[in-house]
Protein backbone atom coordinates (compact mmCIF):
# COMPACT_ATOMS: atom_id res chain seq x y z
CA UNK A 1 0.00 0.00 0.00
CA UNK A 2 1.31 3.41 -0.98
CA UNK A 3 1.14 5.89 1.91
CA UNK A 4 -0.60 9.25 1.89
CA UNK A 5 2.75 10.95 2.44
CA UNK A 6 4.21 9.23 -0.62
CA UNK A 7 1.27 10.35 -2.77
CA UNK A 8 1.79 13.94 -1.62
CA UNK A 9 5.53 13.74 -2.23
CA UNK A 10 5.05 12.39 -5.76
CA UNK A 11 2.36 14.97 -6.52
CA UNK A 12 4.84 17.70 -5.66
CA UNK A 13 7.43 16.21 -8.02
CA UNK A 14 4.74 16.00 -10.70
CA UNK A 15 3.69 19.63 -10.16
CA UNK A 16 0.16 18.65 -9.24
CA UNK A 17 -1.83 20.08 -6.38
CA UNK A 18 -4.25 17.43 -5.18
CA UNK A 19 -7.23 18.02 -2.92
CA UNK A 20 -7.63 15.83 0.14
CA UNK A 21 -10.25 13.77 -1.68
CA UNK A 22 -7.94 13.35 -4.68
CA UNK A 23 -5.09 12.20 -2.43
CA UNK A 24 -7.23 9.43 -0.92
CA UNK A 25 -8.54 8.31 -4.30
CA UNK A 26 -5.03 8.43 -5.79
CA UNK A 27 -3.68 6.38 -2.86
CA UNK A 28 -6.27 3.68 -3.51
CA UNK A 29 -5.87 3.68 -7.33
CA UNK A 30 -2.06 3.79 -7.37
CA UNK A 31 -1.83 1.03 -4.77
CA UNK A 32 -4.06 -1.19 -6.85
CA UNK A 33 -2.16 -0.52 -10.08
CA UNK A 34 1.30 -0.95 -8.52
CA UNK A 35 0.10 -4.13 -6.94
CA UNK A 36 -0.65 -5.32 -10.46
CA UNK A 37 2.79 -4.13 -11.66
CA UNK A 38 4.43 -6.43 -9.11
CA UNK A 39 3.66 -9.18 -11.60
CA UNK A 40 6.85 -8.07 -13.34
CA UNK A 41 8.95 -9.36 -10.46
CA UNK A 42 8.00 -12.83 -11.62
CA UNK A 43 9.41 -12.26 -15.11
CA UNK A 44 12.80 -13.76 -15.74
CA UNK A 45 14.94 -11.29 -17.62
CA UNK A 46 17.56 -12.56 -19.95
CA UNK A 47 20.99 -11.53 -21.13
CA UNK A 48 20.68 -9.42 -24.24
CA UNK A 49 17.39 -8.00 -23.17
CA UNK A 50 18.75 -5.35 -20.86
CA UNK A 51 16.85 -2.40 -22.21
CA UNK A 52 16.92 -0.03 -25.13
CA UNK A 53 19.27 2.69 -24.08
CA UNK A 54 18.43 3.76 -20.57
CA UNK A 55 20.48 3.48 -17.46
CA UNK A 56 23.10 1.09 -18.73
CA UNK A 57 26.79 0.96 -18.24
CA UNK A 58 28.72 0.56 -21.48
CA UNK A 59 25.89 2.37 -23.12
CA UNK A 60 27.46 2.63 -26.55
CA UNK A 61 28.32 -1.02 -26.80
CA UNK A 62 24.89 -2.04 -25.59
CA UNK A 63 23.20 0.21 -28.09
CA UNK A 64 25.22 -1.14 -30.95
CA UNK A 65 24.41 -4.70 -29.94
CA UNK A 66 20.68 -3.99 -30.27
CA UNK A 67 20.94 -1.93 -33.43
CA UNK A 68 20.40 1.56 -32.07
CA UNK A 69 21.77 4.45 -34.07
CA UNK A 70 22.34 7.96 -32.70
CA UNK A 71 20.41 10.64 -34.58
CA UNK A 72 21.41 13.79 -32.76
CA UNK A 73 21.76 16.99 -34.75
CA UNK A 74 23.32 20.33 -34.13
CA UNK A 75 21.45 22.42 -31.56
CA UNK A 76 20.44 25.15 -33.95
CA UNK A 77 17.02 26.73 -34.42
CA UNK A 78 15.57 26.87 -37.91
CA UNK A 79 14.04 30.26 -38.48
CA UNK A 80 10.27 30.26 -38.78
CA UNK A 81 8.03 32.37 -40.97
CA UNK A 82 6.86 35.52 -39.24
CA UNK A 83 3.13 34.65 -39.23
CA UNK A 84 3.92 31.38 -37.41
CA UNK A 85 6.07 33.19 -34.85
CA UNK A 86 3.27 35.70 -34.30
CA UNK A 87 0.79 32.90 -33.73
CA UNK A 88 3.09 31.16 -31.26
CA UNK A 89 3.48 34.36 -29.24
CA UNK A 90 -0.24 35.04 -29.56
CA UNK A 91 -0.93 31.68 -27.89
CA UNK A 92 0.87 32.68 -24.69
CA UNK A 93 -1.45 33.72 -21.88
CA UNK A 94 0.74 36.61 -20.72
CA UNK A 95 2.83 38.60 -23.18
CA UNK A 96 4.25 41.98 -24.00
CA UNK A 97 5.09 42.92 -27.62
CA UNK A 98 6.92 39.90 -28.99
CA UNK A 99 7.89 38.54 -25.58
CA UNK A 100 6.26 35.96 -23.34
CA UNK A 101 6.00 37.11 -19.74
CA UNK A 102 7.06 34.70 -17.01
CA UNK A 103 6.86 35.31 -13.30
CA UNK A 104 10.05 35.72 -11.39
CA UNK A 105 11.49 32.32 -10.54
CA UNK A 106 13.30 33.38 -7.38
CA UNK B 1 -28.34 14.10 -56.42
CA UNK B 2 -27.33 10.50 -56.06
CA UNK B 3 -25.14 10.31 -52.99
CA UNK B 4 -27.86 8.56 -51.02
CA UNK B 5 -26.08 5.20 -51.12
CA UNK B 6 -24.66 4.42 -47.71
CA UNK B 7 -20.98 3.97 -47.09
CA UNK B 8 -19.31 5.59 -50.06
CA UNK B 9 -15.64 4.70 -50.24
CA UNK B 10 -12.87 7.07 -51.29
CA UNK B 11 -12.81 5.57 -54.78
CA UNK B 12 -16.65 5.61 -55.03
CA UNK B 13 -16.55 9.35 -54.45
CA UNK B 14 -13.74 9.96 -56.90
CA UNK B 15 -15.50 7.89 -59.55
CA UNK B 16 -18.77 9.74 -58.97
CA UNK B 17 -16.99 13.07 -59.37
CA UNK B 18 -15.28 12.02 -62.59
CA UNK B 19 -18.56 10.72 -64.02
CA UNK B 20 -20.20 13.95 -62.84
CA UNK B 21 -22.89 12.05 -60.98
CA UNK B 22 -22.47 14.49 -58.10
CA UNK B 23 -20.23 17.40 -57.17
CA UNK B 24 -17.80 17.50 -54.27
CA UNK B 25 -19.89 20.28 -52.80
CA UNK B 26 -22.99 18.06 -52.85
CA UNK B 27 -21.12 15.20 -51.18
CA UNK B 28 -19.74 17.51 -48.51
CA UNK B 29 -23.11 19.15 -47.82
CA UNK B 30 -24.65 15.72 -47.57
CA UNK B 31 -22.16 14.66 -44.89
CA UNK B 32 -22.55 17.97 -43.04
CA UNK B 33 -26.30 17.40 -43.02
CA UNK B 34 -25.81 13.89 -41.75
CA UNK B 35 -23.55 15.14 -38.95
CA UNK B 36 -26.22 17.66 -37.99
CA UNK B 37 -28.84 14.90 -37.80
CA UNK B 38 -26.78 12.06 -36.31
CA UNK B 39 -24.30 13.74 -34.02
CA UNK B 40 -26.96 14.94 -31.57
CA UNK B 41 -27.07 11.37 -30.29
CA UNK B 42 -23.58 10.07 -31.20
CA UNK B 43 -21.47 13.02 -29.99
CA UNK B 44 -18.52 12.07 -32.18
CA UNK B 45 -17.47 15.63 -33.07
CA UNK B 46 -15.95 18.31 -30.84
CA UNK B 47 -15.50 20.91 -33.58
CA UNK B 48 -17.10 21.13 -37.01
CA UNK B 49 -15.04 22.83 -39.70
CA UNK B 50 -17.87 23.55 -42.12
CA UNK B 51 -16.23 26.56 -43.72
CA UNK B 52 -12.96 24.70 -44.35
CA UNK B 53 -14.83 21.67 -45.75
CA UNK B 54 -16.94 23.72 -48.15
CA UNK B 55 -13.95 25.66 -49.46
CA UNK B 56 -11.96 22.45 -49.98
CA UNK B 57 -14.93 20.88 -51.81
CA UNK B 58 -15.21 23.90 -54.09
CA UNK B 59 -11.52 23.54 -54.99
CA UNK B 60 -12.14 19.96 -56.06
CA UNK B 61 -15.17 20.95 -58.15
CA UNK B 62 -12.99 23.54 -59.86
CA UNK B 63 -10.49 20.81 -60.79
CA UNK B 64 -13.34 18.66 -62.13
CA UNK B 65 -14.77 21.48 -64.22
CA UNK B 66 -11.33 22.30 -65.62
CA UNK B 67 -10.85 18.66 -66.51
CA UNK B 68 -7.69 18.41 -64.39
CA UNK B 69 -6.38 15.24 -62.77
CA UNK B 70 -7.97 14.62 -59.38
CA UNK B 71 -5.75 13.93 -56.36
CA UNK B 72 -6.23 10.56 -54.61
CA UNK B 73 -8.47 11.74 -51.77
CA UNK B 74 -10.43 14.18 -53.94
CA UNK B 75 -13.70 15.21 -52.35
CA UNK B 76 -13.77 12.43 -49.76
CA UNK B 77 -14.91 14.07 -46.50
CA UNK B 78 -12.98 13.03 -43.40
CA UNK B 79 -12.77 13.66 -39.67
CA UNK B 80 -9.63 14.15 -37.60
CA UNK B 81 -9.01 13.13 -34.00
CA UNK B 82 -8.75 16.32 -31.97
CA UNK B 83 -5.15 15.64 -30.99
CA UNK B 84 -3.78 16.36 -34.49
CA UNK B 85 -3.18 20.01 -35.39
CA UNK B 86 -5.06 21.71 -38.23
CA UNK B 87 -3.86 25.24 -38.81
CA UNK B 88 -6.14 27.94 -37.40
CA UNK B 89 -8.59 25.38 -35.98
CA UNK B 90 -9.06 24.70 -32.27
CA UNK B 91 -7.20 21.64 -30.98
CA UNK B 92 -8.19 20.59 -27.47
CA UNK B 93 -6.78 17.05 -27.08
CA UNK B 94 -10.02 16.52 -25.13
CA UNK B 95 -8.58 18.59 -22.29
CA UNK B 96 -9.70 21.72 -20.43
CA UNK B 97 -6.08 22.81 -20.43
CA UNK B 98 -6.23 23.27 -24.24
CA UNK B 99 -9.91 24.26 -24.43
CA UNK B 100 -9.19 27.48 -26.35
CA UNK B 101 -5.94 26.51 -28.05
CA UNK B 102 -5.78 27.36 -31.76
CA UNK B 103 -3.28 25.33 -33.78
CA UNK B 104 -0.60 27.61 -35.28
CA UNK B 105 0.37 25.15 -38.03
CA UNK B 106 -0.68 21.96 -39.82
CA UNK B 107 0.52 18.57 -38.65
CA UNK B 108 2.48 16.83 -41.41
CA UNK B 109 -0.32 14.28 -41.87
CA UNK B 110 -2.82 17.14 -42.29
CA UNK B 111 -0.60 18.90 -44.80
CA UNK B 112 -0.44 15.64 -46.73
CA UNK B 113 -4.21 15.15 -46.59
CA UNK B 114 -4.81 18.70 -47.78
CA UNK B 115 -2.32 18.25 -50.65
CA UNK B 116 -4.21 15.11 -51.67
CA UNK B 117 -7.58 16.79 -51.99
CA UNK B 118 -9.12 15.89 -48.64
CA UNK B 119 -12.24 17.62 -47.35
CA UNK B 120 -12.04 18.06 -43.57
CA UNK B 121 -15.39 18.05 -41.77
CA UNK B 122 -14.22 18.48 -38.21
CA UNK B 123 -12.36 17.28 -35.12
CA UNK B 124 -13.46 14.23 -33.19
CA UNK B 125 -13.80 13.43 -29.51
CA UNK B 126 -11.19 11.42 -27.59
CA UNK B 127 -10.02 10.48 -24.14
CA UNK B 128 -8.04 13.43 -22.77
CA UNK B 129 -4.57 13.35 -24.41
CA UNK B 130 -5.42 9.88 -25.73
CA UNK B 131 -5.44 8.41 -22.23
CA UNK B 132 -8.28 5.95 -22.03
CA UNK B 133 -10.05 3.03 -23.66
CA UNK B 134 -13.61 4.32 -23.86
CA UNK B 135 -13.54 8.06 -24.76
CA UNK B 136 -15.26 8.68 -21.41
CA UNK B 137 -12.18 10.59 -20.23
CA UNK B 138 -12.93 13.49 -22.60
CA UNK B 139 -13.37 16.74 -20.70
CA UNK B 140 -16.18 17.71 -23.05
CA UNK B 141 -18.64 14.97 -23.96
CA UNK B 142 -19.40 11.25 -23.94
CA UNK B 143 -19.38 9.65 -27.39
CA UNK B 144 -21.88 6.83 -27.94
CA UNK B 145 -21.36 3.61 -29.84
CA UNK B 146 -23.49 3.85 -33.00
CA UNK B 147 -24.41 0.15 -32.68
CA UNK B 148 -25.81 0.60 -29.16
CA UNK B 149 -26.13 4.05 -27.65
CA UNK B 150 -25.82 2.74 -24.09
CA UNK B 151 -22.29 1.52 -24.85
CA UNK B 152 -18.87 3.14 -25.31
CA UNK B 153 -17.24 3.41 -28.74
CA UNK B 154 -13.87 2.35 -27.30
CA UNK B 155 -10.93 4.70 -27.03
CA UNK B 156 -9.09 6.75 -27.25
CA UNK B 157 -9.98 7.51 -30.90
CA UNK B 158 -13.65 6.86 -30.06
CA UNK B 159 -14.99 9.94 -31.85
CA UNK B 160 -13.19 9.00 -35.07
CA UNK B 161 -14.41 5.38 -34.95
CA UNK B 162 -18.01 6.37 -34.12
CA UNK B 163 -18.03 9.03 -36.87
CA UNK B 164 -16.91 6.47 -39.47
CA UNK B 165 -19.34 3.81 -38.20
CA UNK B 166 -22.29 6.25 -38.22
CA UNK B 167 -21.27 7.40 -41.71
CA UNK B 168 -20.76 10.95 -40.48
CA UNK B 169 -17.59 10.94 -42.59
CA UNK B 170 -15.97 8.79 -45.26
CA UNK B 171 -12.87 8.06 -43.15
CA UNK B 172 -11.00 9.47 -40.17
CA UNK B 173 -7.55 9.86 -38.69
CA UNK B 174 -6.75 8.57 -35.23
CA UNK B 175 -3.67 7.98 -33.13
CA UNK B 176 -2.64 4.78 -31.38
CA UNK B 177 -0.37 4.55 -28.33
CA UNK B 178 -1.60 1.26 -26.87
CA UNK B 179 -4.58 0.36 -29.03
CA UNK B 180 -6.32 3.71 -29.44
CA UNK B 181 -7.11 3.14 -33.12
CA UNK B 182 -7.70 -0.62 -33.02
CA UNK B 183 -9.91 -0.91 -29.94
CA UNK B 184 -12.50 1.67 -31.06
CA UNK B 185 -12.36 0.25 -34.60
CA UNK B 186 -13.20 -3.16 -33.14
CA UNK B 187 -16.01 -1.83 -30.89
CA UNK B 188 -17.55 0.21 -33.73
CA UNK B 189 -17.11 -2.32 -36.55
CA UNK B 190 -14.74 -0.38 -38.79
CA UNK B 191 -11.21 -0.95 -40.08
CA UNK B 192 -8.47 0.60 -37.91
CA UNK B 193 -4.80 0.55 -38.82
CA UNK B 194 -1.78 1.34 -36.66
CA UNK B 195 1.25 1.54 -38.95
CA UNK B 196 4.79 0.46 -38.04
CA UNK B 197 6.44 2.86 -35.58
CA UNK B 198 8.23 5.41 -37.75
CA UNK B 199 6.13 4.89 -40.88
CA UNK B 200 4.07 8.05 -40.33
CA UNK B 201 5.29 11.45 -39.09
CA UNK B 202 4.01 12.61 -35.70
CA UNK B 203 4.88 16.27 -36.28
CA UNK B 204 1.77 18.11 -35.10
CA UNK B 205 0.39 15.15 -33.16
CA UNK B 206 0.07 16.21 -29.52
CA UNK B 207 2.47 13.88 -27.71
CA UNK B 208 1.34 11.26 -25.21
CA UNK B 209 4.12 8.63 -25.13
CA UNK B 210 6.69 9.33 -27.81
CA UNK B 211 8.21 5.85 -28.11
CA UNK B 212 4.74 4.41 -28.78
CA UNK B 213 2.54 7.03 -30.51
CA UNK B 214 1.61 6.51 -34.15
CA UNK B 215 -0.98 8.13 -36.45
CA UNK B 216 -3.21 5.94 -38.60
CA UNK B 217 -6.52 5.69 -40.47
CA UNK B 218 -9.98 4.47 -39.49
CA UNK B 219 -12.01 3.55 -42.54
CA UNK B 220 -14.88 1.52 -43.94
CA UNK B 221 -12.67 -0.79 -45.96
CA UNK B 222 -9.09 -2.05 -46.03
CA UNK B 223 -8.72 -0.49 -49.48
CA UNK B 224 -9.53 2.96 -48.04
CA UNK B 225 -7.14 2.43 -45.12
CA UNK B 226 -4.41 1.62 -47.64
CA UNK B 227 -5.12 4.71 -49.74
CA UNK B 228 -4.91 6.93 -46.65
CA UNK B 229 -1.76 5.22 -45.39
CA UNK B 230 -0.19 5.78 -48.80
CA UNK B 231 -0.87 9.51 -48.45
CA UNK B 232 0.23 10.04 -44.83
CA UNK B 233 3.31 7.79 -44.62
CA UNK B 234 6.89 8.82 -45.35
CA UNK B 235 10.01 10.40 -43.92
CA UNK B 236 9.55 13.88 -42.48
CA UNK B 237 12.43 16.09 -41.44
CA UNK B 238 10.22 17.50 -38.68
CA UNK B 239 10.00 14.10 -36.96
CA UNK B 240 13.36 12.45 -36.37
CA UNK B 241 11.66 9.12 -35.59
CA UNK B 242 10.04 8.94 -39.02
CA UNK B 243 11.82 6.44 -41.22
CA UNK B 244 13.11 6.49 -44.76
CA UNK B 245 11.57 3.19 -45.78
CA UNK B 246 12.47 0.92 -48.64
CA UNK B 247 9.14 -0.86 -48.68
CA UNK B 248 9.57 -4.61 -49.13
CA UNK B 249 8.29 -5.62 -52.54
CA UNK B 250 6.96 -9.10 -51.84
CA UNK B 251 3.32 -10.06 -52.35
CA UNK B 252 1.24 -12.22 -50.04
CA UNK B 253 -1.29 -14.68 -51.32
CA UNK B 254 -3.77 -16.34 -49.01
CA UNK B 255 -2.75 -19.78 -50.26
CA UNK B 256 0.85 -19.52 -49.09
CA UNK B 257 0.29 -17.41 -46.02
CA UNK B 258 1.73 -18.67 -42.75
CA UNK B 259 -0.44 -17.45 -39.90
CA UNK B 260 0.63 -17.72 -36.27
CA UNK B 261 -1.99 -17.92 -33.55
CA UNK B 262 -0.42 -17.16 -30.15
CA UNK B 263 -1.92 -19.27 -27.40
CA UNK B 264 -1.35 -16.49 -24.84
CA UNK B 265 -4.07 -14.41 -26.51
CA UNK B 266 -6.81 -16.98 -25.98
CA UNK B 267 -6.58 -17.35 -22.23
CA UNK B 268 -9.31 -17.18 -19.62
CA UNK B 269 -10.95 -13.79 -19.32
CA UNK B 270 -11.76 -13.67 -23.00
CA UNK B 271 -15.48 -13.78 -23.84
CA UNK B 272 -16.10 -17.30 -25.26
CA UNK B 273 -18.26 -15.84 -28.03
CA UNK B 274 -15.43 -13.50 -29.09
CA UNK B 275 -13.02 -16.42 -29.08
CA UNK B 276 -15.41 -18.46 -31.23
CA UNK B 277 -15.75 -15.73 -33.87
CA UNK B 278 -11.96 -15.20 -34.07
CA UNK B 279 -11.35 -18.96 -34.36
CA UNK B 280 -14.00 -19.24 -37.09
CA UNK B 281 -12.32 -16.46 -39.06
CA UNK B 282 -8.96 -18.21 -38.75
CA UNK B 283 -10.64 -21.44 -39.90
CA UNK B 284 -11.98 -19.70 -43.00
CA UNK B 285 -8.47 -18.54 -43.86
CA UNK B 286 -7.24 -22.11 -43.40
CA UNK B 287 -9.93 -23.42 -45.74
CA UNK B 288 -8.59 -21.04 -48.39
CA UNK B 289 -5.14 -22.59 -48.12
CA UNK B 290 -3.41 -20.52 -45.41
CA UNK B 291 -1.22 -22.49 -43.04
CA UNK B 292 -2.19 -22.03 -39.41
CA UNK B 293 0.32 -22.64 -36.67
CA UNK B 294 -0.09 -22.29 -32.93
CA UNK B 295 2.76 -20.19 -31.57
CA UNK B 296 3.88 -18.96 -28.18
CA UNK B 297 4.77 -15.39 -27.21
CA UNK B 298 5.78 -16.13 -23.61
CA UNK B 299 6.25 -12.56 -22.38
CA UNK B 300 2.70 -11.53 -23.34
CA UNK B 301 1.43 -11.77 -19.77
CA UNK B 302 3.80 -8.97 -18.69
CA UNK B 303 3.03 -6.65 -21.60
CA UNK B 304 0.19 -4.70 -20.04
CA UNK B 305 2.12 -3.97 -16.84
CA UNK B 306 5.18 -2.90 -18.85
CA UNK B 307 3.02 -0.68 -21.04
CA UNK B 308 1.30 1.02 -18.11
CA UNK B 309 4.70 1.87 -16.67
CA UNK B 310 6.38 3.04 -19.88
CA UNK B 311 3.50 5.05 -21.36
CA UNK B 312 2.73 7.04 -18.17
CA UNK B 313 6.47 7.59 -17.58
CA UNK B 314 6.81 9.20 -20.99
CA UNK B 315 3.53 11.06 -20.49
CA UNK B 316 4.71 12.53 -17.20
CA UNK B 317 7.61 14.12 -19.08
CA UNK B 318 5.64 15.09 -22.21
CA UNK B 319 2.85 16.75 -20.24
CA UNK B 320 5.25 18.88 -18.20
CA UNK B 321 4.88 21.44 -21.01
CA UNK B 322 1.37 22.35 -19.80
CA UNK B 323 2.52 24.91 -17.30
CA UNK B 324 0.26 27.92 -17.92
CA UNK B 325 3.12 29.91 -19.45
CA UNK B 326 3.51 29.07 -23.13
CA UNK B 327 -0.07 28.33 -24.25
CA UNK B 328 -3.37 26.97 -23.08
CA UNK B 329 -5.09 27.56 -19.78
CA UNK B 330 -3.31 29.75 -17.27
CA UNK B 331 -4.37 30.27 -13.69
CA UNK B 332 -2.32 33.37 -13.13
CA UNK B 333 -2.57 33.26 -9.37
CA UNK B 334 -1.00 35.63 -6.99
CA UNK B 335 2.27 34.29 -5.72
CA UNK B 336 5.21 32.82 -7.58
CA UNK B 337 5.66 30.80 -10.70
CA UNK B 338 5.09 27.52 -8.86
CA UNK B 339 1.59 28.71 -8.00
CA UNK B 340 0.92 29.24 -11.71
CA UNK B 341 2.08 25.70 -12.49
CA UNK B 342 0.08 24.10 -9.71
CA UNK B 343 -3.06 26.18 -10.21
CA UNK B 344 -3.11 25.65 -13.98
CA UNK B 345 -2.46 21.91 -13.90
CA UNK B 346 -4.88 21.20 -11.05
CA UNK B 347 -7.69 23.00 -12.81
CA UNK B 348 -6.87 22.04 -16.41
CA UNK B 349 -6.04 18.32 -16.23
CA UNK B 350 -8.62 15.57 -15.69
CA UNK B 351 -8.51 12.70 -13.19
CA UNK B 352 -7.10 10.04 -15.53
CA UNK B 353 -4.38 12.35 -16.82
CA UNK B 354 -3.38 13.22 -13.27
CA UNK B 355 -3.38 9.52 -12.42
CA UNK B 356 -1.04 8.72 -15.32
CA UNK B 357 1.30 11.60 -14.51
CA UNK B 358 1.46 10.26 -10.95
CA UNK B 359 2.05 6.67 -12.13
CA UNK B 360 4.85 7.87 -14.40
CA UNK B 361 6.46 10.16 -11.85
CA UNK B 362 6.37 7.38 -9.27
CA UNK B 363 7.87 4.81 -11.67
CA UNK B 364 10.69 7.18 -12.56
CA UNK B 365 11.41 8.36 -9.04
CA UNK B 366 14.60 7.42 -7.30
CA UNK B 367 14.15 4.17 -5.40
CA UNK B 368 11.50 2.81 -7.77
CA UNK B 369 13.19 3.41 -11.12
CA UNK B 370 15.00 0.05 -11.22
CA UNK B 371 12.06 -1.99 -10.02
CA UNK B 372 9.53 -0.42 -12.37
CA UNK B 373 10.79 1.67 -15.28
CA UNK B 374 13.98 -0.26 -16.00
CA UNK B 375 12.25 -3.60 -15.50
CA UNK B 376 9.47 -2.53 -17.87
CA UNK B 377 12.03 -1.60 -20.52
CA UNK B 378 13.63 -5.02 -20.17
CA UNK B 379 10.27 -6.68 -20.63
CA UNK B 380 9.66 -4.49 -23.64
CA UNK B 381 12.78 -5.82 -25.28
CA UNK B 382 11.86 -9.40 -24.46
CA UNK B 383 8.43 -8.88 -26.02
CA UNK B 384 10.12 -7.55 -29.13
CA UNK B 385 12.35 -10.64 -29.20
CA UNK B 386 9.29 -12.89 -28.81
CA UNK B 387 7.89 -11.39 -32.00
CA UNK B 388 11.20 -11.55 -33.86
CA UNK B 389 11.50 -15.26 -33.12
CA UNK B 390 7.90 -15.88 -34.17
CA UNK B 391 8.34 -13.98 -37.44
CA UNK B 392 11.25 -16.25 -38.40
CA UNK B 393 8.67 -18.94 -39.06
CA UNK B 394 5.44 -17.14 -39.89
CA UNK B 395 4.22 -14.11 -41.88
CA UNK B 396 1.43 -12.75 -39.73
CA UNK B 397 -0.12 -13.13 -36.29
CA UNK B 398 -3.88 -13.33 -35.73
CA UNK B 399 -5.39 -12.43 -32.34
CA UNK B 400 -8.56 -10.88 -30.93
CA UNK B 401 -8.46 -7.07 -30.61
CA UNK B 402 -10.22 -7.08 -27.27
CA UNK B 403 -11.40 -9.76 -24.82
CA UNK B 404 -14.98 -8.40 -25.01
CA UNK B 405 -17.33 -6.41 -27.21
CA UNK B 406 -18.14 -2.76 -26.37
CA UNK B 407 -18.96 -2.33 -22.68
CA UNK B 408 -21.59 -0.12 -21.06
CA UNK B 409 -21.00 3.58 -20.51
CA UNK B 410 -19.92 4.03 -16.88
CA UNK B 411 -19.12 0.33 -16.39
CA UNK B 412 -15.38 0.81 -15.85
CA UNK B 413 -14.92 4.48 -15.00
CA UNK B 414 -14.56 3.89 -11.27
CA UNK B 415 -11.98 1.14 -11.62
CA UNK B 416 -8.89 2.27 -13.57
CA UNK B 417 -7.25 -1.16 -13.63
CA UNK B 418 -10.27 -2.84 -15.23
CA UNK B 419 -10.24 -0.07 -17.88
CA UNK B 420 -6.52 -0.67 -18.50
CA UNK B 421 -7.19 -4.37 -19.03
CA UNK B 422 -9.24 -3.56 -22.17
CA UNK B 423 -5.89 -2.91 -23.87
CA UNK B 424 -4.37 -6.29 -22.99
CA UNK B 425 -4.16 -7.55 -26.61
CA UNK B 426 -3.25 -4.28 -28.32
CA UNK B 427 -0.32 -2.86 -26.32
CA UNK B 428 2.17 -5.46 -27.55
CA UNK B 429 2.21 -4.09 -31.11
CA UNK B 430 3.10 -0.63 -29.76
CA UNK B 431 5.76 -1.96 -27.41
CA UNK B 432 7.38 -3.83 -30.31
CA UNK B 433 6.71 -1.08 -32.89
CA UNK B 434 4.82 -3.46 -35.18
CA UNK B 435 2.06 -2.66 -37.67
CA UNK B 436 -1.35 -4.00 -36.68
CA UNK B 437 -4.83 -3.77 -38.11
CA UNK B 438 -8.26 -4.28 -36.55
CA UNK B 439 -10.77 -5.75 -38.93
CA UNK B 440 -14.49 -6.43 -38.35
CA UNK B 441 -15.09 -10.19 -38.54
CA UNK B 442 -18.45 -10.84 -36.88
CA UNK B 443 -21.05 -9.71 -34.40
CA UNK B 444 -22.44 -10.79 -31.06
CA UNK B 445 -26.00 -9.49 -30.52
CA UNK B 446 -25.46 -6.62 -32.95
CA UNK B 447 -22.12 -5.66 -31.35
CA UNK B 448 -19.10 -5.88 -33.68
CA UNK B 449 -16.08 -8.09 -33.03
CA UNK B 450 -12.68 -7.29 -34.50
CA UNK B 451 -9.78 -9.54 -35.38
CA UNK B 452 -6.28 -8.15 -34.97
CA UNK B 453 -3.62 -8.93 -37.56
CA UNK B 454 -0.05 -8.08 -36.57
CA UNK B 455 2.69 -7.92 -39.19
CA UNK B 456 6.47 -7.62 -39.46
CA UNK B 457 8.00 -4.16 -39.16
CA UNK B 458 7.52 -2.16 -42.38
CA UNK B 459 5.50 -4.95 -43.99
CA UNK B 460 2.55 -2.55 -43.72
CA UNK B 461 1.43 -3.04 -47.31
CA UNK B 462 1.62 -6.83 -47.10
CA UNK B 463 -0.32 -6.67 -43.83
CA UNK B 464 -3.07 -4.65 -45.50
CA UNK B 465 -3.03 -7.01 -48.47
CA UNK B 466 -3.64 -9.96 -46.14
CA UNK B 467 -6.30 -7.98 -44.26
CA UNK B 468 -8.11 -7.45 -47.51
CA UNK B 469 -8.21 -11.24 -48.14
CA UNK B 470 -9.71 -11.74 -44.70
CA UNK B 471 -12.14 -8.86 -45.24
CA UNK B 472 -13.52 -10.68 -48.30
CA UNK B 473 -13.87 -13.95 -46.35
CA UNK B 474 -15.83 -12.20 -43.61
CA UNK B 475 -18.34 -10.55 -45.94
Amino acid sequence: MISKEEVIKISKLARLKLSEGEVSKMQKDLSEVFNYFNLLKKAKSQSKAAVFSVGIKNKKEKEESIGIKRITREDRADSQLEPVVKKLIEAAPDKKNSHIKVKSIF
Amino acid sequence: MSVQKQFLTINDIKKGLLEKRFSALEVTKNYLKRIKEKDEEINAFLVRTEELALSQAKEIDKLVSEGKKLPVLAGAPCAVKDIILIKDIKCTAGSKILENYIAPYDATVIKKLKDSGAVILGKTNLDEFGMGSSTENSAFKITKNPHDLSRVPGGSSGGSAAAVAADECCYALGSDTGGSIRLPASFCGVVGFKPTYGAVSRYGLIAFASSLDQVGPLAKSVEDAKIIFDVISGKDKMDSTSAEVKWPKSDYSLKNLKIGVPKEYFIKGIDPEVKKIIKETIKKAEEQGAKIEEISLPYTEYALAAFYIIAPSEASANLARYDGIKYGLSENEKGGILDVYLGTRSKGLGQEVKRRIMLGTYSLSSGYYDAYYLKAQEIRNLIKEDFEKAFDKIDLIFTPVSPTTAFKIGEKTEDPLSMYLSDVFTVTANLAGLPAVSLPCGKIDNLPVGIQIIGKPFFDYQLLQAASFIEKLSL
